[in-house]
């Protein structure tokens, strides 16, 4: 029978079939980090039991460390006792743990393939919801709770009920300026944040072949906004070249037999989706966000929406505007921005921070904004200095900080003050996420670039 | 980690009609630093529910005293966003035990039904009939029967079932756990593991 590519990967991991209930689902690969591992270990402990697959873990401290002075004790005790805890139970239970310092420390959805641990085919979760982002590489990727994170280390297992399987294809060109972020964005503001519940998305199209895997994570990553479980990209020459030669990739031999495998995973020519959607790459401008939710998000040249104009609840949506304090029909270009943010598993990438400096190159920062340029990764930080972007970001009066999860959710110092504007390259724009009472535009490194020049919101196409 | 059971539940019900809750809402990120599962409930909503200087906002429906009760019913898309399951933890602790909505998201779902709050998903039609009959009579009892799958509002009579795989249904009724049950198939995850290549 003709198959996806989410067909394949998902039931070739299943352990058992349960009648009227979900697969017994193996997984491959784990990922934990200190906030949402702390209390699955507590009830390992309690049961008695031990991690079944401790080399299928991988541990990384990243959502609620500083991202100044790394080299000193973390200072907010909760925060340390988290960090603590994450290596304590990695060391107790024999897990690689790449704490604070650590030559590999960073975003756990960036370290992973920065280090060949997330491969095509392979079945991936985390305790974090932008696990999607390793979909990039044609992996079965997604975000798990605690209860669930628990399940993984004590029997490499959890119980799922397959997803139903979504297609969207874009096709076509992208204009000037118009990055995988805005792709996104864009088929996010077209679905909105349930669109595709229920769903994990494989994404085809010109758009996405000719995307770097940097790129296609970013898409990925994004998935989980519009309430897929994950989304995929099936493998190709892309994807095998940027694995190949990472720290734990396979080698030799092994290399090859695994691509000669990966290259076989992709979806069957008459394969059936429950769901396909087409977009044009032509028809998506730059992207803003203007409300409180992924999904309130427009061409950085429009207006906002009538609520009239918009479906579902009115009363959310006129919430959601007195929050941003905007009003309806007014255009986003020239809006005041206090804060710009660059960073997180969704555009904390090298290929981001070459994009923002493309666009500051020669300018300098505006006095009026706090800017806040934060790798995904150590490996990011190095690869910044190296290409020499920190000179031409120094020269532009930017500073750049340590690698973490930082402002994306604010759970370290990096909070945006309330009522402030903040551009910010992360994931969501919910009230409050990147601090208490912040208010959050979602947009691309260009658009952040452009508007940390500026101190408001500012087409990037006028520096392209 | 042994949870409560849950059968049939009888209680008033707090209304929270707006839509896409996210977790973020539910429990903010910076409540999140504890290394235990209990606690949560104080920070429920915390954002919504305290002005800055922690004092409670009166127009928050917590914070009115003529709602309250054990069945907490939300608005649509209830719980996107973050994998946190402390969200789910912070429902429970304040006391919740059941969920409504006519849709939830998928990770909030999963992450109630494995500490054992039930989520109940109804039709648009029947949620709206729910805030009805709260926001006219706050006493209002609205019954969960799980073994039946049927929710009812007790002063209309009007009822509907609901939709949960028979698994979880089994392992609520009976307070079981995934992990009780994966436990019991580990000699068939490990051949299956020595079979796998990566
Ligand atoms: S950067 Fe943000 S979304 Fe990504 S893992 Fe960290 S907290 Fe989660």
């Amino acid at each position: 029978m003709s198959k996806t590519l989410f067909d394949k990967v998902w039931d070739s991991h299943v352990v058992k079939k349960i009648e009227g209930g979900p697969d017994v689902f193996f997984i491959d690969r784990h990922f934990i980090h200190e906030v949402t591992s702390p209390v699955a270990f507590l009830g390992l402990k309690s049961r008695g039991l031990k991690v079944l697959y401790p080399e299928r873990t991988f541990a990384t401290a990243d959502h609620n460390t500083p991202t100044i002075n790394q080299h000193l004790p973390v200072k907010d005790p909760l925060s340390a006792n988290q960090l603590k805890a994450l290596e304590d139970n990695s060391k107790e239970y024999g897990i690689s743990h790449w704490g604070l310092g650590h030559r590999k420390n960073g975003i756990v959805h960036v370290v992973g393939p920065e280090n060949g641990i997330t491969f095509p085919g392979a079945t991936i979760v985390c305790g974090d919801s932008h696990t999607s982002t390793h979909g990039a590489f044609g992996a079965v990727a997604f975000g798990i709770g605690t209860s669930e994170v628990e399940m993984v280390l004590a029997t490499q297992c959890i119980m799922q009920p397959k997803p139903k399987r979504m297609r969207i294809n874009v096709d076509g060109q992208l204009g000037k300026a118009v990055t995988p972020k805005d792709v996104a964005l864009y088929i996010i503001s077209q679905l909105s944040t349930s669109g595709a519940t229920g769903y994990f998305v494989e994404y085809t199209g010109d758009v996405f072949k000719n995307m770097t895997m940097e790129g296609r994570m970013t898409v990925c990553n994004l998935s989980i906004e519009m309430g897929a479980r994950g989304g995929m990209i099936a493998p190709d020459e892309t994807t095998f070249e940027y694995l190949k030669g990472r720290p734990l990739s396979l080698k030799g031999e092994a290399w090859d037999n695994a691509v000669t495998h990966w290259k076989t995973l992709k979806t069957d020519v008459d394969a059936q989706f429950d769901k396909e959607l087409t977009f044009n790459a032509s028809d998506i401008e730059p992207m803003i966000t203007y409300g409180t939710n992924p999904g309130m998000g427009m061409g950085i040249s429009q207006s906002i929406p009538f609520a009239d104009a918009v479906e579902g609840g009115k009363e959310t949506y006129k919430k959601s505007l007195a929050y941003m304090d905007y009003k309806e029909n007014e255009p986003m270009i020239g809006k005041q921005v206090d804060f710009v943010f660059v960073g997180s598993c969704t555009n904390g990438r090298i290929e981001d921070f070459r994009a923002f400096a493309s666009i500051i190159n020669g300018k300098k920062k505006a006095d009026s904004v706090t800017v806040w340029l934060v790798p995904g990764s150590h490996e990011v930080e190095l690869q910044i200095k190296e290409e020499g972007i920190l000179d031409i970001i120094t020269e532009a009066g930017f500073t750049l900080r340590q690698p973490g999860c930082s402002a994306c959710l604010a759970m370290n110092d990096d909070k945006i003050p309330a009522g402030k504007y903040a551009v910010s390259t992360s994931n969501r724009n919910f009230e409050g996420r990147q601090g208490p009472g912040s208010r959050t535009l979602l947009a691309s490194p260009l658009v952040a670039a452009a508007a940390a020049i500026t101190g408001v919101v500012t087409d990037p196409r006028e520096f392209i | 980690m042994a949870y409560d059971k849950f059968n049939t539940l009888k209680s008033t019900a707090v209304p929270l009609p707006l839509e896409n809750v996210d977790t973020d809402q539910i429990i903010p990120a910076r409540f999140l630093k504890a290394t235990k599962r209990e606690g949560f409930g104080d920070n429920l909503f915390r954002d919504w529910r305290y002005n800055s200087d922690n004092t409670p906002k009166e127009n928050f429906i917590l914070n009115n005293p003529i709602y309250g009760g054990k069945i907490l019913v939300g608005g649509k898309n209830f719980g996107s966003g973050s994998s946190r399951e402390h969200a789910a933890w912070a429902v429970y602790d304040y006391g919740f035990r059941c969920v409504v909505s006519s849709f939830f998201a998928d990770i909030f779902r999963n992450n109630c039904l494995n500490i054992c709050v039930l989520p109940v998903q109804v039709s648009a039609e029947f949620a709206k009939q729910i805030f009805n009959a709260i926001y006219d009579d706050p006493k209002t009892e609205i019954e969960v029967i799980l073994q039946e799958q049927t929710i009812t509002i007790l002063s209309t009579g009007a009822q509907e079932s609901f939709d949960i795989s028979s698994y979880k249904k089994e392992n609520m009724l009976n307070g079981y756990d995934d992990i009780d049950y994966l436990q019991n198939i580990i000699s068939d995850i490990e051949t299956f593991a020595n079979d796998m290549v990566f």
